[in-house]
């Protein structure tokens, strides 16, 4: 329990991603089983001791503190477990050692809500403060210390030296304490076996197109859908639908979740219907309708009806029991249109491919497909296997030109970790009519990279020397360096004063020369909205 | 004859010792002042006549320029300071000079801690535990979630830190008066012998103390250096410089801060801490209550810092005490 405990106060202070993932894995090294499985469990929110509760501390230590030194403590510390761990008296008798992790999470796992007041403190006594802290965290399940559960991934794959896909592909078969997935990367053992449970299967990935033309004769160019990109499985007489991440958002799409009864693993685009993004079977709507229906944990009737999901297939991984990953993509194809015509038509449709006889021509269409809110096109060599992840040369994806605005720096905010002495969030802005008739600035977006170092020194510089208000850690600045930002779309926005909200921004050229009332007006931003 | 203790009188600028026409700690310029130590809010320059130590006149004359009415007095040295009113200045163990002052009018005994600790500590003589009626005491740390380490702990924390990345540094943010210079003789007690860099505004600061007899061993500016020379040191900054762009001049600094607030882990996040050394020169919740019942006072007056909870235990333990609203005093960066 102290290694996990010096774990977990090592994060907190920790704000590096890279940082973050060599203490992980250095853990996962040096902890034996079933510890460092526990320990991964409750890092990533995957452990939950019904017995323990928030309240359950607070019951406790009121009969340890006086109440009104509680009280006062709980404030200034802001943090119930923090502040518990803080007050927890010494026991006065000896007592055992520090447990284990495994054995904390044995003995919190056969706490009843009746025993737990008897059994917790003794497990208290054993530890420092740092130790009950950790504890407290844990059979709370309230770790909150920035740990997603793609980076415990990573850092497992880092710890071992194995592939994330890998890792994906098994983790989602496996509970804590993961004995078979430790066995497997730590110890080369066979894999755990995952056939035939309704588990996310890592996602194919595409390489930006850089520069340079492909032989269509090898490659089929695909739309790019504006969408989130799901994978929907049904093995098992379960089906289960999810997001990029490997996340499971089955509950947020309902009437996907019952469209599917064919034993497969599809990937494909979650779209919702609407007139834009026409395509040639059926209209979607933009991002921002989709939005609608992302993050909910129910949907209600009303939800269904305005915002109807269905999924633009791009491929099928396994299909009637059968692994076609192994096939190429030409054949997955052919399995997939194939399919087609046993899946409910108002809840799938295929992705077409785009045909050109050259790729100057495909250029052409990428061009003119400006006006529905695609991304761009897919390229996809004809002979590739389905496999996790990105490998050079297989998948492609070809956005369109980002749009671009001219738009004035309004406010610069400090970074994090290495930027922490660097002003570099910025905010900048649009005028909201003619500056000379004295319009003003109104935000329109934020962003913090697109630049280089020698940039950001620059920047930072800039901010400094042009402040002309503090709020904080947020400057102010005179408002007249010109940022050309490049964004992805831009959407009405009744969350912000200017009324839109841009998707993707970054900046894209500092442009010193120009003068702000050069910038552009919000009015030509609104024009560009698409929704 | 006058009321009890009326000779002395809480004001909010400071305790007023009214037959001497002088204040403690005064937050604003008076005739005479009585300063218990160095910090700037309890020493303010502007005073007519100033009574300290020794060694807190001379940090006071770094800090202000001035020695104009300055009038030294040695620890346990009775002064008598008029109106019938004595003063025994006494070790507060707080930092260089630090005093507390037990003040006798007509038989009563009043103490005036200023800031204090128990702790032991290289730079300065030990708080000495002295009885008297009525007790002054500060209360920074009054919350009982405060309970400072063995100080050998965070320092072995500290030289952890630099031997697992010998190619970076550990910036420790301290305070400039004090905690600074006892970080570096504790690094140096626990046999670290490299060199020390410093952030050009600790400088004076220690070269005062060498002066006053506390060895600090091989000091050096960062702004003689170049940035490979200080991989693998320890740098001393003042806290404000952490996240300033001054610390780009270090090689991939490790942040670290040496204050008693690093206890609570909101409270190093806020100031960007990746490595939080809970190192304090106030006296912990343990310290405060031990040394009030060690004194035993007839009653305890309590003035800044988190008063109520204080104020509290001494209402459980049936202790007569009162909270006073005192102007100025600031939670230092300690």
């Amino acid at each position: 329990m102290q290694r996990f405990a010096a774990l977990v106060d090592r994060l907190v202070y920790t704000s590096s991603r890279n940082a973050k993932l060599a203490l992980i894995a250095h853990y996962l090294r040096e902890t034996p089983d079933p510890d460092r499985g526990w320990a991964l469990a409750a890092l990533t929110d995957g452990l939950n001791f019904p017995a323990v509760k928030s309240s359950t501390i607070r019951n406790l230590l009121s009969e340890r503190v006086d109440p009104i030194l509680w009280t006062l403590s709980r404030d200034f510390v802001g943090d119930t477990a923090e502040t518990a761990s803080l007050l927890w008296p010494s026991p006065e008798n000896d007592v055992m050692g520090p447990p284990t992790v495994s054995e904390a999470v044995e003995l919190l796992g056969g706490m009843t809500r009746v025993s737990v007041m008897s059994e917790l403190p003794k497990l208290l006594d054993r530890l420092d403060p740092s130790g009950r802290y950790a504890l407290l965290k844990l059979a709370t399940g309230a770790m909150r210390i920035g740990i997603s559960s793609r980076l415990a991934k990573v850092a497992f794959a880092q710890a071992f030296d194995v592939s994330v896909e890998d890792v994906e592909e098994y983790w989602h078969g496996l509970a804590p304490p993961y004995e078979p997935l430790f066995a497997w990367a730590a110890e080369g053992a066979t894999p755990p076996d995952n056939q035939g449970l309704p588990l996310f299967r890592p996602f194919m990935l595409a390489h930006p197109l850089e520069d340079g033309e492909l032989d269509l004769a090898e490659y089929a160019a695909e739309w790019k859908w504006d969408g989130i990109r799901v994978q929907l499985v049904h093995l098992g007489g379960e089906t289960r639908i999810y997001s990029r991440s490997g996340d499971d958002v089955t509950g947020t799409f309902p009437e996907m979740a019952d469209a599917l009864t064919i034993p497969a693993v599809l990937d494909g685009e979650l779209l919702v219907r609407g007139s834009h993004q026409g395509g040639e079977t059926g209209g979607a709507a933009s991002f921002n309708a989709l939005q609608q229906r992302l993050g909910r944990k129910t949907v209600s009737a009303k939800m269904l009806a305005e915002y109807p999901a269905f999924v633009r297939l791009y491929d099928v991984l396994i299909l009637d029991g059968e692994d076609l990953r192994e096939l190429a993509w030409s054949e997955r194809r052919a399995r997939l249109e194939a399919l087609m015509p046993r899946l409910p038509a108002e809840r799938f449709d295929l992705s077409q491919v785009v045909e050109a006889a050259d790729f100057a021509e495909l250029g052409r269409i990428r061009e003119g497909a400006r006006d529905d809110a695609i991304e761009g096109l897919m390229l996809k060599r004809r002979d590739s296997p389905y496999v996790a992840g990105r490998r050079t040369g297989l998948w492609y994806k070809w956005k369109r030109d980002p749009l671009v605005v001219d738009a004035v720096l309004m406010y610069a905010q400090r970074g994090s970790g290495k930027r922490s002495s660097f002003y570099s969030d910025y905010t900048f802005g649009c005028w909201d009519g003619d500056p000379d008739q004295g319009a003003e600035l109104l935000p329109v977006g934020k962003a913090y990279f697109g630049f280089t170092d020698e940039e950001l020194k620059q920047l930072d510089r800039y901010v400094r020397n042009h402040t002309v208000n503090r709020f904080g850690p947020v400057r102010e600045t005179d408002k007249s360096l010109v940022f050309e930002v490049a964004f992805d779309s831009v959407h009405a926005s009744k969350r912000h004063k200017s009324g839109l909200a841009m998707r993707f921004p970054r900046i894209h050229r500092i442009r010193w020369d120009k003068p702000a009332h050069e910038a552009d007006r919000i009015a030509s931003l609104k024009a560009l909205i698409r929704d | 004859m006058a009321a009890p203790f009326s000779w002395i009188r809480p004001e909010p600028w400071g305790i007023h010792v009214v037959p001497a026409g002088a204040w403690i700690d005064p937050s604003r310029p008076v005739d005479r002042a009585l300063v218990t130590h160095g910090h700037s809010d309890h020493a303010r320059g502007g005073h007519g006549e100033t009574i300290a130590t020794p060694a807190t006149l001379a940090i006071m004359e770094l800090r202000y320029q001035t020695r104009a009415g300055a009038k030294p007095v040695e620890y346990s040295e009775t002064l008598e300071i008029g109106g019938g009113v004595s003063a025994t200045y006494i070790p507060a163990g707080h930092v260089l000079g630090s005093a507390q002052i037990l003040l006798e009018h007509a038989g009563e005994r009043v103490i005036v801690t200023g800031d204090y600790k128990r702790r032991p500590d290289p730079t300065c003589p030990p708080f000495a535990v002295t009885p008297c009626d009525i007790f002054i005491t500060e209360a920074t740390f009054g919350l009982p979630v405060f309970c400072h380490p063995p100080i050998g702990e965070e320092i072995g924390t500290l030289l952890d830190a630099i031997r697992a990345e010998p190619d970076r540094c550990v910036l420790v943010g301290a305070y400039a008066l004090g905690k600074a210079q006892r970080v570096i003789a504790e690094l140096r007690a626990a046999g670290h012998r490299d060199p020390i860099y410093l952030h050009g505004a600790l400088e004076r600061m220690c070269r005062l103390y060498e002066e006053h007899g506390v060895d600090l061993g091989e000091l050096r500016l960062v702004s003689d250096y170049k940035k490979d020379d200080m991989r693998g040191a320890i740098v001393l900054c003042p806290p404000s410089a952490l996240n300033d762009r001054w610390s780009r001049r270090l090689p991939e600094p490790i942040t670290a801060m040496a204050s008693g607030w690093m206890r609570v882990r909101q409270r190093a996040r806020q100031r960007q801490v990746e490595l939080p050394l809970v190192i304090s020169d106030h006296a912990d919740w343990g310290e405060l209550t031990r040394t009030i019942e060690e004194v035993n006072p007839a009653e305890t007056w309590i003035t800044h810092g988190r008063e109520e909870a204080l104020l509290r235990w001494c209402q459980l333990h049936q202790r007569r005490a009162r909270a006073l609203a005192l102007v100025g005093y600031e939670d230092e960066d300690d």
